[in-house]
């Protein structure tokens, strides 16, 4: 069996192969849009903040191990509000700036302009 | 199929929802369904993260979550409505800090409770190598929020945006680079919390926050959104780090992808604006005509 260690930074590796390839076509006017929505998504940590608010001391009687794992629980309840800030603002704020885009190109020139739109 | 394995294939929907996402956000057509699909994966990845750690859901855990998605949802709602289109930019970079600065939490999270993350070892230490992680996570964490700040600050012209040079800055970077170098390789050998406690991880963050400022303050507002991109990119980088050390899917995969597409950004946006990515980037280590 492959060490759990190399497995993961083999997904790690290609994942960011992904993230390199996957921005290349962006339209211009898209710049910030895209910008806002990578920012939101980067606000996946909240996944480690759950899972540090989570945290327990799995029956330790020991109260020097129960402190220190409530310090742990708050930081993740602040890690967690932190990153809401970001996804539910990232977004939204996403969610404005398209919607300002579309209310611009839509007369005419989208239609025409891009052969892209008849073929579908 | 255990808790774990039905998370991880739940984390990689997830992960691929997030790459239709930002392949959504990149032609015109697509970008408003890609909004929606990504709002789609966080809410799968957060519900996911909850099913994960169910066995530890009592009442104050879960009151700790929902306080924190309840408070600073509706702080991020209230700014992303409130905010006029022109301050857009910063916004963003302002979301961005608060990324980071969730990331170094999540870091002193899993240094404050080792054994509820497994990774108490069998003497009671946490081995170097998450000790390695953790440091990584902090410092990038620091670095995305202090530099997203300035940045944010300087797009709202609350702080000059011309380039701001402090003498012997050169000097100063390289010798909190070599500090925090050496913090890592004193952290990453203390063992954890049981010598030193968490001040080798404070004064690591401490020394990342002064880094991000005098990075970011030498470098024009008018490259400010490539900083914010770049930032954001940093951001992807500290939320994989904490993948590794809590051996989080959902962190490592989506951390990689918003990591280097961010940076790929940053370099296309360069490239759109006539600039030299060398010279924006460098510009807090000295080139001469960034701003």
């Amino acid at each position: 069996t492959i060490n759990p260690l190399i497995f993961r930074l083999a997904v790690f590796v290609l994942a960011a192969f992904i993230g390199y390839y996957v921005v290349w076509a962006v339209t211009p006017a898209l710049h910030t849009p895209l910008m806002s929505v990578t920012n939101a998504i980067s606000a996946v940590v909240v996944v480690g903040a759950i899972v540090a608010a989570a945290a327990s001391a799995l029956g330790s009687p020991d109260p020097d191990i129960v402190q220190k794992v409530w310090t742990a629980k708050w930081l993740g309840a602040g890690a967690v509000a932190l990153a809401c800030v970001n996804i539910f603002g990232g977004f939204m704020v996403t969610n404005r700036m398209l919607a300002m885009y579309k209310k611009k190109e839509r007369p005419a020139p989208t239609e025409a302009a891009s052969p892209s739109a008849q073929n579908k | 199929m255990s808790t774990v394995d039905i998370s991880a294939l739940l984390y990689l929907v997830c992960a691929v929802l997030f790459i239709f996402s930002i392949r959504g956000l990149a032609s015109p057509e697509t970008a408003r369904q890609g909004n929606k699909i990504g709002i789609f994966g966080m809410a799968l990845a957060a519900a996911t993260t909850l099913f994960l750690v169910k066995d530890n859901l009592d009442g104050a855990t879960f009151g700790l979550i929902a306080g924190g998605v309840v408070v600073g949802g509706g702080v991020g709602a209230v700014l992303a409505t409130r905010a006029p289109m022109t301050a857009m930019p910063q916004m963003v970079g302002m979301f961005n800090a608060l990324g980071g600065l969730a990331s170094l939490l999540v870091a002193l999270a899993a240094f404050y409770a080792p054994a509820s993350f497994g990774l108490l070892g069998a003497e009671g230490t946490i081995a170097p190598r998450s000790l390695i992680e953790m440091s990584l996570s902090v410092l990038i964490g620091a670095i995305t929020f202090s530099g997203s700040l300035i940045a944010a600050l300087k797009l709202n012209g609350s702080i000059s945006g011309g380039p701001i040079l402090l003498p012997l800055r050169h000097v100063i970077n390289l010798l909190i680079a070599v500090g925090i170098v050496a913090l890592i390789a004193i952290t990453a050998n203390s063992n954890g919390a049981q010598s030193g406690g968490g001040m080798l991880l404070i004064w690591i963050a401490l020394l990342a926050l002064i880094f991000g400022i005098t990075l970011v303050i030498p470098i024009g507002g008018a490259d400010m959104p490539v900083v914010v991109s770049m930032l954001n990119s940093y951001s992807g980088w500290a939320a994989a780090a904490l993948g590794f050390t809590l051996s989080n899917f959902a962190l490592i995969v989506v951390g990689a992808i918003v990591g280097a597409s961010g940076a790929i950004l940053s370099y296309i946006m360069c490239k759109a604006m006539n600039r030299s990515f060398i010279s924006v980037i460098a510009g807090g280590f000295g080139g001469d005509d960034a701003g």
